[in-house]
């Protein structure tokens, strides 16, 4: 039976100030789903509380799989329970080799009752995964004994998140704006690579600015944010509508939000720092 | 100046009367009585004498009372260490020391065959008389500070390494210098020759035997790595927290002769440790590590200097520290170019990484350069450990406790890297590991 990822009237705050005023979301394992919404919209708030980042306050509301909470779960539980954030700005880890850590995630998020200093699954059997892995997305074997993203290019951070996000193999992912910062090859990579590793068992989360990934990857649902509400859902259609012609017409259909967003705008707020 | 002064007086453990009594007297030969008694009135003259605030200023002795610590009578042969390296790999010998005594003694008899001494000070004191007569001392001077002087009156024993002409070690050595007894003091030295060609690693430990009872090391190193030797030396400072750590080191590398030199830093309350590295003869060089990690209010002060007497001579240093809850770190390093020394390399570096805004890391280098054709670089950075880092890795599955682990190591690799010795990599990272269970 396929699992369900459940939004419910979900309210989060940076520092004091709310950022989302309930939003309702349900995805289902094998679903692609786009979110879209103009800056300062919500659309990475929601991927951060999703994932549990300590700043992002959970004011109201409810996330839950399969009808289990994960309100008071910190992000390695989460990860763990299956939810995967391909980050935006991936961080650099110095010291801290791309395959120590990948053993280690895969390990825990696989065994996800395993203790700490409990071992780890067998080194040649991992080994032989990560080549192949890295072989499918045409990553250098040599980048397995680097740094984490120390002195990564843009384009080479990307590809670890979604080298990291074919070991892992999550139930629910979402992917925040990868294909940003990337010139037209690299986001066709991306782009096919998400739509292979895509399937029944992984829900696919797109939050995006550019049509190319959603060509690739056709979204069954479209979701608009607009100052911390969805305030309209569509098909595939929705977001092309939406790339041709921007967020205007969204605005005049939803006034309130939008002079929600015009004083958060005013208030010299556009884009929350807490965000990145 | 509370600070520099507070040393200054006689505790009756360590007054004439002690010296007197002293245990190590019993059998040792007259020379080494003879310098005992030298040293104590050195000791007593620097006593009345500030100590350089060049080198003490930044380190608070205040908590530290020489009265409260007494040389010990003996030692008990079943204490149990919480040693980390012994255990780990094939030594080609060992020598262990406890609350100043010593304990066990061995060398592979293929080696002593071959003419290597590896042994306790008192037994080579008194059978190669002659050879530790002519060495010992002969690089830290017992009249060159305070510490010194009051390690070589209260002298209690000690390691000693000698390996002939192109006599090439493979197997590494190991020397445990334990405390056991509350309030035992122990004055070790370590003394390393190396004859021309020779080639050893040398690992030690400190560590004590209960994470509670107070104790006192007054140490002493010497390096003496001969034309052409490549000597390997590692001290792990492995004590409890309450224990009081203060060394003198010194290494002295002849022409073409190299030392690689990894300290580690992990226990003690407050650890001072005086660290010159010697480049004496034309191609000498000298590679020194140093990986620290502080927790609590523990403090670990390091003055290092690397000192080129001789041309075409090169010295790298690196120590990094990683410091949480209110711990200090203090390193004060310098670089003296002697005039003359042309075509010389030199380079320092200190990294700190601090897990909690309480930490304190001082890092201050230097150069002292008298020579025109040289190239001398220092560098020190500071970080926090980043939060994104931590929820970085959390995002994969990883907890809090092992994503502060795995950017601790990250950390210490560059130092890792350049340790060739894996028995050592591993105690290091086994010790931070056990230290980064500690609070958390």
């Amino acid at each position: 039976m396929s699992s369900v990822l459940k939004v419910e009237n979900l309210c989060v705050s940076i520092d004091e100030k709310l950022i989302l005023k309930g939003v309702d979301l349900e995805v289902r394992q094998g679903e692609i789903h786009a979110l879209m919404g103009p800056n300062g919209s919500g659309k990475s708030t929601l991927a951060y509380a999703l994932m549990g980042h300590p700043k992002y306050e959970l004011v109201d509301g409810r996330i839950s799989i399969d009808g289990e909470s994960l309100n008071e779960l910190e992000p390695d539980a989460r990860a763990r329970k299956g939810i995967f954030l391909a980050f935006q700005y991936p961080v650099t880890v110095p010291g801290v080799k791309v395959a120590d850590f990948l053993r280690h995630a895969v390990t825990n998020v696989r065994n996800p009752n395993r203790k700490e200093g409990e071992g780890l699954i067998p080194m040649r059997e991992f080994r032989a995964e990560l080549k192949s892995r890295m072989e499918e997305l045409g990553i250098e074997p040599e980048f397995a004994r680097r740094y984490l993203n120390d002195g990564f290019s843009g384009g080479e951070k990307k590809r670890m998140e979604i080298l990291q996000l074919a070991m892992l193999r999550p139930k629910f992912a979402i992917l925040d704006e990868t294909d940003s910062g990337l010139d037209s090859d690299a986001v066709r990579f991306v782009s096919e690579a998400i739509s292979r590793l895509a399937g029944p068992d992984m829900a696919i989360i797109i939050i995006t600015h550019h049509e190319r990934l959603l060509e690739f990857n056709r979204p069954q649902h479209t979701h608009v944010l607009l100052a911390g509400r969805v305030v309209e859902r569509g098909d595939a259609r929705l977001a092309h509508e939406l790339h041709d012609q921007g967020y205007t017409g969204v605005r005049q259909r939803h006034p309130e939000a939008a002079a929600e967003e015009q004083a958060a705008a005013d208030a010299g707020n556009r884009q929350p720092a807490a965000a990145r | 100046m509370s600070t520099a002064t507070s040393v200054s007086r006689t505790p009756p453990s360590f007054g004439e009367e002690a010296l007197r009594a002293h245990p190590g007297r019993t059998g040792e030969p007259a020379w080494l009585g003879e310098q005992r008694d030298a040293a104590f009135a050195s000791y007593q003259d620097l006593l009345s004498r500030p100590l350089d605030p060049e080198e003490w200023k930044r380190v608070d002795l205040r908590s530290f009372q020489p009265g409260k610590f007494r040389l010990a009578d003996a030692s008990s042969l079943s204490a149990q260490f919480q040693s980390l390296m012994d255990t780990r790999a094939e030594f080609a010998g060992i020598v262990s020391h406890v609350d100043g005594h010593r304990v066990e003694s061995r060398l592979d008899p293929a080696l002593a065959a071959r003419g290597v001494l590896f042994g306790s000070l008192h037994e080579l004191a008194r059978s190669h008389g002659d050879l530790l007569k002519e060495k010992l001392f002969s690089a830290v001077r017992p009249d060159v500070d305070r510490m010194a002087a009051w390690h070589s009156a209260f002298l209690t024993g000690g390691t000693v390494l000698y390996v002939p002409r192109n006599v090439e070690l493979k197997a590494p050595l190991y020397s445990l210098i334990g405390l056991d007894q509350a309030g035992a003091a122990d004055f070790s030295h370590t003394l390393v020759i190396l004859e021309e060609g020779a080639q050893a690693t040398l690992l030690e430990e400190t560590a004590s035997t209960t994470s509670d009872r107070p104790g006192l090391h007054v140490g002493c190193v010497e390096l003496l790595v001969g034309q052409g030797a490549r000597l390997r030396y590692v001290q792990l400072q492995n004590w409890n927290q309450q224990t009081f750590h203060f060394a003198h080191q010194k290494g002295i590398v002849a022409r073409d002769a190299s030392l690689q030199w990894t300290v580690g830093g992990i226990g003690s309350r407050l650890s001072h440790v005086h660290q010159d590295v010697v480049l004496d003869g034309p191609g000498a060089s000298g590679e020194v590590n140093g990986c620290t990690f502080a927790t609590h209010r523990q403090l670990l002060s390091y003055y290092t200097q690397q000192t080129h007497r001789a041309v075409n001579t090169h010295s790298d240093l690196l120590y990094k520290d990683v410091l949480r809850d209110e711990a200090r770190v203090v390193w004060r390093g310098m670089i003296r170019v002697d005039p003359g020394a042309q075509q010389t390399d030199g380079y320092q570096r200190n990294d700190s990484l601090l897990l909690s805004p309480e930490a304190r890391a001082d890092s201050i280098p230097g150069l002292e350069i008298e020579a025109d054709d040289v190239r001398c670089t220092h560098g020190s950075t500071a970080g926090r450990v980043d939060e994104d880092q931590i929820f970085y890795l959390m995002c994969r599955g990883i907890s809090r406790y092992e994503a502060m682990h795995m950017i601790v190591e990250g950390f210490f690799h560059s130092i890792y890297d350049r340790i060739a010795v894996d028995v050592v990599r591993e105690t290091l990272s086994r010790s931070v590991e056990r230290k980064l269970g500690i609070g958390l």
